[in-house]
């Protein structure tokens, strides 16, 4: 741990334990036994607004992120209306800019209402700030549609990020095909459902020479055709959630409905594949995909309950306690998959380097808690970590210089 | 023994062959003029049925009267289930009658799981979507006691849809943890991945079919027979249908009702003495009375939650 000096949004200097003097008026935050990161960004966040401000809205929904420790995050367009014009996508800027407590990006639908068929005026929304598109919660299911999606992108410009699901293939899953499934008499949603759609998108990329990002990649095919396709040269990136890459279908098998989300959870075999490719460099970057839930919608039997969890304010610690303290990845590795979401999206991944833009995150990695002891920042509760006992925890979040989030026991004093 | 019967799993062997004498104790009582029992007299069972259901609602409606419960049936249709009211709603304001137990069918697989969290009955699953159904199971195991003695080692085969069966679910579990080996056979269609890993044969075709000590047919819908699953329903009999030809005179069949005649059976089989179709319908009862008696009255030292005990509740059943 050294010294980091913060100045008009940057970093200004940075220095051995001890060595920086602290400028006249300067807050001074004692981070002794922390680590400090580059903070998070997080590509695939539900922020429910509008339409279920009920559920989370962008006051919550970006105070949860900045406890995750994420200093910029990017909101999915499957609202109430969807953000699929330029008058729905402004009006959600503008409330960002007095409501975010971190940077706060919005994606716009590929496809009108999401409905598959016909694309939105994408190049007036990106003119207006989408940051990228997507008909997240649904694929694209006509090859057809993504082709001109994927066309039109050489006028507009912006990542296409996909959804991959065949649904003929999902059917009415609810979970992972395999042996939990068969066990519980429950629908299952097989692998090859998202495989066969991203080896679709992938060829479709390639022939346009397009770029797209694969979100919550969840199955080993799904790895191995993304590997395939970025070894032929396609412009393709890919996320994988912390729920993915933590837990399994055998976590189904109480019928808890906190840990139904698509795509579901798949094998052990199917997770070991996704810290690989982690490793590798085949998946990109870490994405909470988190989907926040009313409590009394969860509250009921496994099939008919909504899918999704959130994820934002335990990422960190889940993957840290999963895979970083058992020597499975290293801290190293987890921070940069944890900051580079943006750059699918052209938003660089944040750096502790003097002169970069100061986005910090202050770690306690030996700090012990319990999911939920003390509630949420989020309006929902729907984790599937509720409960878990994790190691690590993010005390301070800096995005752009400002304090986004500050833990409640961090004790703090300023000159 | 567990508060509550959601799954087969709950159960241990032991648990399971106490089910089965007490059954075989109560079987005695069914035979006499009187078929009461005092056993849970002031105490209250709901069933609360999510889904049509013949034989299962009514044999736990007479196994609750005949252990002198107080009963209350709640269908679905005309209920405030009806009018939109939640599970969790529903389930709260049953409670507050301080039933001893609720038995619960649903569409939907967990909702047994769910309705235990809420609530401090006992809680008994009915069949939950097509999870599990383990009276059926029992009631399965009891009627093969009956006719066999013992199970250990007994060759079972379930043939037909499997991968839409909470029977076969429970029945797998059944006769595993009863010793007996389980082949499973149906189309691949209707066969769920992986369905192996319950310790389990997995077959395609009706082949081998005579090594079997029991063929237990499951029953075909007819939503099943009509969307792609099987291309028809004269492929589906050809390949799967137990006839005379195919069953063979030491063998036992069992179904668990009701049958589509001519499709996963035909009507000599069903009619032939090899048939326990009726003895099945027959235990359903006194099994269901096992189920509720060990739940409630059985079982060292349990004073049921919720309810005073009384009299009667730790003894024998005797005839009232």
């Amino acid at each position: 741990m050294g010294d980091l000096l913060v100045r008009d949004g940057e970093l200004a200097e940075i220095g051995e334990s001890g060595a920086l003097a602290a400028p006249d008026g300067a807050e001074v935050v004692d981070a002794e036994g922390l680590h400090a990161l580059p903070a998070f960004v997080d590509p695939h966040v539900h922020l429910r607004t509008p339409g279920r401000e009920d559920e989370e809205d962008i006051d919550s929904g970006t105070r949860a992120a900045a406890a995750g420790g994420f200093c910029a995050i990017l909101a999915m367009p499957n609202t109430d209306p969807v953000v699929d014009t330029a008058s729905v996508l402004n009006s959600l800027r503008r409330r960002a800019r007095e409501e975010a407590r971190v940077p706060l990006g919005f994606t716009a639908a590929i496809t009108r209402g999401q409905a598959g068929e016909q694309l939105t005026e994408m190049a007036e929304l990106a003119s207006e700030g989408a940051a990228g598109f997507t008909d997240d919660g649904l694929p694209v299911r006509s090859a057809g549609v993504l082709r001109q999606a994927l066309q039109y992108q050489k006028l507009a410009g912006r990542t296409i990020a996909l959804h991959e699901e065949d649904p003929a293939l999902s059917g009415a899953g609810v979970m992972h095909e395999g042996a939990a499934s068969a066990q519980l008499g429950l629908a299952g949603i097989p692998s090859v459902s998202e495989s066969t759609m991203v080896a679709r998108d992938a060829a479709l990329a390639e022939y346009e020479q397009a770029r797209i990002h694969i979100q919550h990649v969840s199955a080993r095919q799904t790895v191995e055709v993304i590997e395939r396709a970025k070894a032929a040269g396609v412009q393709i990136s890919a996320e994988a959630t912390p729920h993915h890459l933590t837990l399994t279908d055998q976590a189904v098998m109480g019928l808890d409905s906190n840990f139904k989300m698509n795509p579901p959870l798949r094998s052990e075999d199917d997770r070991e594949a996704l810290i690989e490719a982690l490793r590798s460099g085949t998946l990109d970057c870490i994405a909470t995909d988190h989907a926040p839930h009313a409590r009394e919608e969860k509250e009921q039997p496994f099939e008919t309950a909504p899918m999704g969890v959130i994820g934002l304010e335990t990422a960190f610690a889940a993957l840290h306690t999963e895979l970083v303290l058992p020597g499975i990845i290293g801290l190293e590795l987890l921070a940069e998959r944890m900051t580079a979401g943006g750059e699918p999206f052209g938003i660089p991944a944040p750096v502790l380097s003097v002169g970069a833009p100061a986005n910090i995150v202050l770690v306690d990695l030996e700090a012990q808690w319990e999911v939920g002891e003390a509630g949420y920042e989020s309006r929902s509760t729907n984790s599937c970590f509720a409960g878990r006992s994790f190691t690590g925890r993010v005390r301070m979040t800096v995005a752009g210089g400002s304090v986004a989030y500050r833990e409640r026991s961090f004790a703090i004093g300023a000159v | 023994m567990n508060r509550n019967l959601l799954s087969i799993d709950d159960l241990s062997r032991d648990d399971i062959e106490r089910i089965l004498h007490r059954a075989r104790s109560f079987a005695e009582v069914s035979g006499r003029e009187i078929k009461k029992v005092p056993t849970l007299r002031g105490r209250t069972v709901i069933n609360l049925f999510y889904e049509a259901s013949t034989r299962t609602s009514s044999s736990f409606e007479l196994a609750a009267k005949r252990l002198s419960a107080d009963l209350v049936n709640i269908k679905s249709a005309g209920s405030s289930v009806d009018k939109g009211e939640s599970l969790k709603d529903t389930v709260q304001t049953l409670s507050a009658y301080d039933p001893a137990a609720i038995v619960i069918r649903s569409p939907h697989a967990g909702a047994a799981n769910l309705v235990a969290r809420w609530t401090t009955a006992s809680v008994i699953n009915a069949g939950d979507g097509k999870h599990e159904h383990p009276t059926q199971a029992l009631l399965d195991l009891y009627t093969l006691f009956r006719r066999r003695g013992s199970l250990d080692g007994m060759k079972v085969w379930i043939v037909g849809d499997v991968l839409h069966s909470r029977v076969a679910r429970s029945n797998i579990l059944a006769f595993t943890r009863m010793g007996c080996e389980v082949t499973l056979c149906g189309p691949p269609t209707l066969m769920p991945r992986e369905i192996e890993a319950l310790d389990c044969e997995v077959r395609y075709t009706l082949d081998g079919l005579e090594q079997a000590d029991v063929v237990y047919a499951l029953r075909m819908q007819h939503e099943r027979m009509t969307g792609s699953y099987v291309p028809s329903l004269r492929e589906y009999a050809a390949q799967y249908q137990i006839d005379s030809r195919r069953l063979s005179p030491h063998q036992l069949l069992m179904h668990p009702g009701p049958v589509n005649r001519g499709v996963e059976l035909s009507s000599e089989v069903i009619d032939s003495p090899q048939a326990l179709i009726v003895e099945q319908v027959e235990s359903g009862v006194v099994v269901r009375m096992a189920v509720l008696y060990e739940l409630l009255a059985g079982g060292p030292g349990r004073a049921a939650a919720g309810a005073p005990s009384h009299a009667g509740a730790e003894t024998e059943p005797q005839p009232a």
